[in-house]
């Protein structure tokens, strides 16, 4: 198979212009022959399908919560980048590109990260005419902030809950459609296979969640905007529900899946606090812009926030500020996680032993309670709420954890995948993050596939489709899926077991994060490998899936949801193996520079690593994407 | 800490439910509430029992899918959510009872889930403003007074959970829906359709079966976003305005 990445030729800000004159158009009168269907209604699934709807397009969406507006994209807190230039601080549309593709360290591809700091200034415009309340200034406009250490100020936030004020634009936007009867909207519905035939993607099989109901849909395209699968480690920054599923039925029916290794920790979270944990709570890493963050420099095994003020100046180690002087606590995201985990792993951990401190004493000396307060009150409460320590009188205690996922589907320029008629949209596919992606540009990527790309690149499939190519839902294909979403539905519910599903999900996070987290060897990946497989065999003869197939059965939903974990973490594992460098989010222990910082190697790794599913218990196969750059120069990143 | 837990079951919609005691041993005070559950769950599934069905998914208080009823208020006895709420707020040996949403308007799926598609539909009626994706001005051509920013986004912050009709003796949902209705007639955006949207929404909500206003401030007062009853003064206000010289022709 010969990947093409379907990059237009010519110059890098002509591109996207051009292609979409080149794009074949499919007639107004046409469109509503067209049926598309779009699974996952978060950011890029709620604004694709409103927009295809409102070209006039039949959609049919799919989220398996009980509203599009709970999808995991509210979540998000801190911000969205645009390349807006309000603040007149020297930001363009070209300075946007290139700190992303330099933050994705250098293994995203020029073309689509060009294209995605084209359309962000789009993005904003649409929000406010919908009626998101961004933050505004004095004077009524647009407020901006920097963040995640960006030099000019160009993310757009709402609060602490950007992520939902956005989802809730592109959910109202969807109402309308489904209102207009342009949507139909399925909640509460999992998408379980995809239907291809004739090497096309026709339709997908789905479960009523509350009903058990097995149903088939077909229509001409199939839009997979069903987000990223951080949950493989069971603890994550993560909903709960956010899985892989979709993803990798989509895998196993032939599209490939790229860099899956890539995994970004977040420095900034609340440490785990017992065997009970079930997800993990980000806290803004806007607090390092005022936070220390600091352990003691003999290891002190269980020491208590309460107790940290006892500990004198001397006996601090400030490690990030001693170890990168210009940017201290600043430095970016897989930086700052690395150090705290090596500070644990020497044992000067705090409280649990996984766990560094992260104090505001100073700033609150330095500029007064209420200054903080302001910055950061929610935070600081969100903080007293869950640890009921507050962080106005004792340091933070944090700890990373798995955040996003860069990885996912491989997709062309167009968002479709190696499965003619088959797109991948938002966190679930590979694009624009390169190994590890920039605070704030999720959501942007998310919107700017949905609003403005899919909109243009699908009509160009469906118009060399013809709307007469078309299979119902009682041609063998979609027979066949069917047969096969019943009988594996049939088989997690007759093992009976002895351990439930949660037990293997938390055993197959643990090995991932030991072995395919922040840091990774040879050796210990080749450990996971071995430990997944064996996990994944017993997960198939001693699960306990209680109930049954027809009523609302949240156990089953888990269990289907962490059988394809299992398959994921292994091929992560096998990435991670191939790819011997250190990047971005992926640090690699056998490739450190002298002063132990992440060595990337251009000449052998400068490729997106795209895996072909080749059937159970056979080993992947690996396609090459070289990358090319012609307009940013690689240089090796550096924060001392 | 030991916890005693009276909970809901219930098969499904048409089934009879009833309370059922569980007891649980070996509960630390930093579980969250939604942690408590899946620790009976697992429990549960140990025991070959059915385990507990209950919404919950970002498990950060912002997605509004958690929702239990617990010792008689939504969300229990703190102003948050379910899943942002915490062992340590129950004394060891206490007794819990965990109860689903009830409202004529949410019917009951299984045990602790609730059917609040009836709040989709709502907004489906109207709210929203009607733009199509591109095409639209840029986002500082029009400057909005920070106060009115800062008031919509009081309102917007509303998380569609649902504590608001299962805290009123009514079941009235005019806090969710005037915050729906604020949020757009704060707006210079929303101005176009300010009247048909106050209309459409509010017919909507009477369609859905959901009660009057029972002038309490329950809602208010259960509200994990803190959103203000001020809200339903001003839908009042819109309705009857639009009422009177409607747009709906
Ligand atoms: C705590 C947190 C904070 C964040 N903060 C920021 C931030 O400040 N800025 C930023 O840019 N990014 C941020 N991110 C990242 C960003 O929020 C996500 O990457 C982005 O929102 C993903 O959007 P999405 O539309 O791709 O997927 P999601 O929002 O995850 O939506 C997935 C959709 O798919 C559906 N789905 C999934 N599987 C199936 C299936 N099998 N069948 C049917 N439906 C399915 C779900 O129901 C849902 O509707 C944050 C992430 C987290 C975890
Ligand atoms: S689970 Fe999302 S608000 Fe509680």
């Amino acid at each position: 198979m010969k990947l093409d990445s379907k990059i237009p030729e010519g110059p890098l800000a002509e591109k996207w212009s051009k292609h979409k004159f080149n794009l074949k158009l499919v007639n107004p009168a046409n469109k509503r022959k067209y049926e598309i269907i779009v699974v996952g209604t978060g950011l890029a699934g709620a604004s694709a399908a409103a927009s295809l709807a409102e070209l006039g397009y039949n959609v049919k969406a799919f989220c398996f919560q009980d509203s599009p507006r709970r999808a995991h994209s509210i979540a998000a807190q801190g911000g969205i980048n645009a390349a807006k230039n309000y603040r007149n601080d020297g930001d363009s549309v070209y300075r946007l590109f290139y700190d992303t593709v330099k933050g994705g360290d250098y293994r995203a591809r020029e073309g689509n990260v060009y294209r995605l700091a084209e359309v962000s200034v789009d993005i904003i415009d649409q929000c406010v005419a919908q009626g998101v309340p961004f933050a505004r200034e004095y004077g009524g406009l647009l407020d901006n902030r920097s963040f995640g250490g960006a030099q000019v100020s160009r993310t757009f936030y709402a609060r602490g809950q950007t992520g939902q004020q956005l989802l809730l634009g592109a959910y109202s936007a969807l109402n309308r459609q489904i209102a207009n009867g342009k949507v139909k909207m399925y909640n509460r519905t999992e998408m379980l296979d995809v239907v291809v035939s004739d090497g096309k993607a026709r339709g997908i099989i789905t479960r009523d969640l509350i009903t058990g109901k097995i149903e088939a849909h077909s229509g001409h395209a199939v839009l997979l905007c069903t987000g990223g699968y951080g949950n493989v480690f069971f603890l994550s920054t993560n909903a709960k529900g956010s899985n892989v599923t979709a993803a990798w039925r989509a895998h196993k029916k032939g599209a490939l899946f790229g860099n899956p290794c890539f995994t970004q920790i977040h420095p900034t979270c609340i440490p785990v606090s017992g065997d009970h944990q079930s997800k993990l709570t980000l806290m803004s890493e806007s607090l390092r812009n005022d936070g220390r963050v600091w352990v003691p420099k003999v290891a002190r095994p269980g020491l208590k926030a309460v107790d940290a003020a006892k500990i004198p100046e001397a006996e601090r180690d400030y490690f990030l500020e001693r170890k990168y002087p210009s940017f201290g606590n600043l430095v970016p995201r897989d930086v700052a996680s690395r150090n705290a985990k090596y500070a644990c792993d020497e044992g000067k951990g705090v409280g649990s032993g996984l766990a560094v401190f992260l104090d505001f004493a100073d700033a609150i000396k330095r500029d007064g309670k209420k200054v903080i307060e302001a910055k950061y009150g929610n935070l600081f409460d969100m903080y007293q709420q869950i640890t009921g320590d507050n962080p106005y009188e004792v340091p933070m205690m944090i700890f990373p954890a798995v955040h996003y996922t860069m990885g996912g589907l491989w997709v062309d320029y167009n968002l479709q995948t190696t499965v003619p008629g088959l797109y991948a949209l938002g966190e679930a596919n590979f694009s624009d993050h390169g190994a590890n992606r920039l605070g704030a540009s999720a959501l942007m990527q998310g919107l700017a596939d949905g609003y403005f790309v899919i909109p243009y690149t699908i009509g160009d499939y469906l118009a060399n489709l013809g709307w007469s190519d078309k299979i119902g839902t009682d041609h063998p294909a979609f027979r066949e899926a069917l047969e096969g979403v019943n009988s594996r539905l049939n088989k997690l519910l007759s093992i009976k077991g002895k351990k439930t599903v949660d037990e293997f999900h938390r055993e197959l996070g643990l090995t991932m994060w030991d072995y395919c987290g922040m840091s990774r060897t040879e050796e210990g990946l080749k450990k996971a490998k071995k430990k997944i497989q064996e996990l994944r065999a017993e997960f198939w003869t001693n699960v306990n899936v209680l109930g049954s197939n027809n009523e609302l059965n949240q156990e089953l939903e888990k269990a289907g949801r962490v059988a394809d974990f299992m398959e994921l973490g292994e091929l992560m594992v096998d990435d991670a193996l191939n790819r011997s460098e250190s990047c971005g989010g992926h640090f690699r222990e056998e490739s450190q520079t002298p002063d132990g910082e992440a060595l990337r190697k251009d000449d052998e790794f400068a490729y997106v690593a795209a895996w072909e599913y080749k059937g159970d218990n056979q080993p992947e196969v690996l396609h090459k994407e070289e990358l090319v750059f012609e307009n940013v120069k690689l240089t090796q990143r550096s924060y001392k | 800490m030991k916890i005693t837990l009276k909970v809901w079951r219930q098969k499904s919609k048409e089934a009879k439910g009833e309370f059922k005691t569980y007891q649980l041993d070996h509960v630390s005070q930093d579980m969250s509430f939604l942690e408590m559950f899946d620790v009976l769950n697992n429990d549960l599934v140990k025991k070959g029992e059915d385990p507990v069905a209950f919404d919950h998914d970002c498990r950060e208080g912002i997605c509004g899918m958690c929702s239990m009823y617990i010792n008689g208020r939504p969300h229990g006895p703190l102003q948050t959510t379910t899943c942002q709420l915490h062992m340590r707020s129950f004394k060891d040996g206490q007794t819990i009872t965990v109860e689903p949403w009830r409202a004529k308007a949410f019917p009951i799926i299984k045990d602790l889930v609730v059917d609040r598609s009836s709040f989709d539909r709502i907004q489906q009626a109207g709210g929203y403003i009607s733009v199509n994706t591109g095409g639209v001005p840029d986002a500082n051509e029009i400057a909005i007074p920070k106060k009115d920013a800062d008031a919509a986004f009081d309102a917007a912050a509303c998380i569609q959970c649902g504590a608001c009709v299962a805290a009123c003796k009514n079941s009235s949902a005019m806090l969710f829906v005037s915050a729906k209705i604020s949020q757009y007639a704060l707006l210079p955006q929303g101005q176009p359709e300010r009247k048909t949207r106050a209309e459409n929404m509010v017919a909507q909500m009477d369609a859905e079966g959901f009660g009057a206003c029972s002038n309490t401030l329950a809602c208010e007062a259960e509200c994990p976003k803190g959103i203000s009853v001020t809200n339903i003064a001003r839908m009042n206000r819109e309705y009857y305005v639009s009422k009177l010289s409607s747009d709906n022709v």
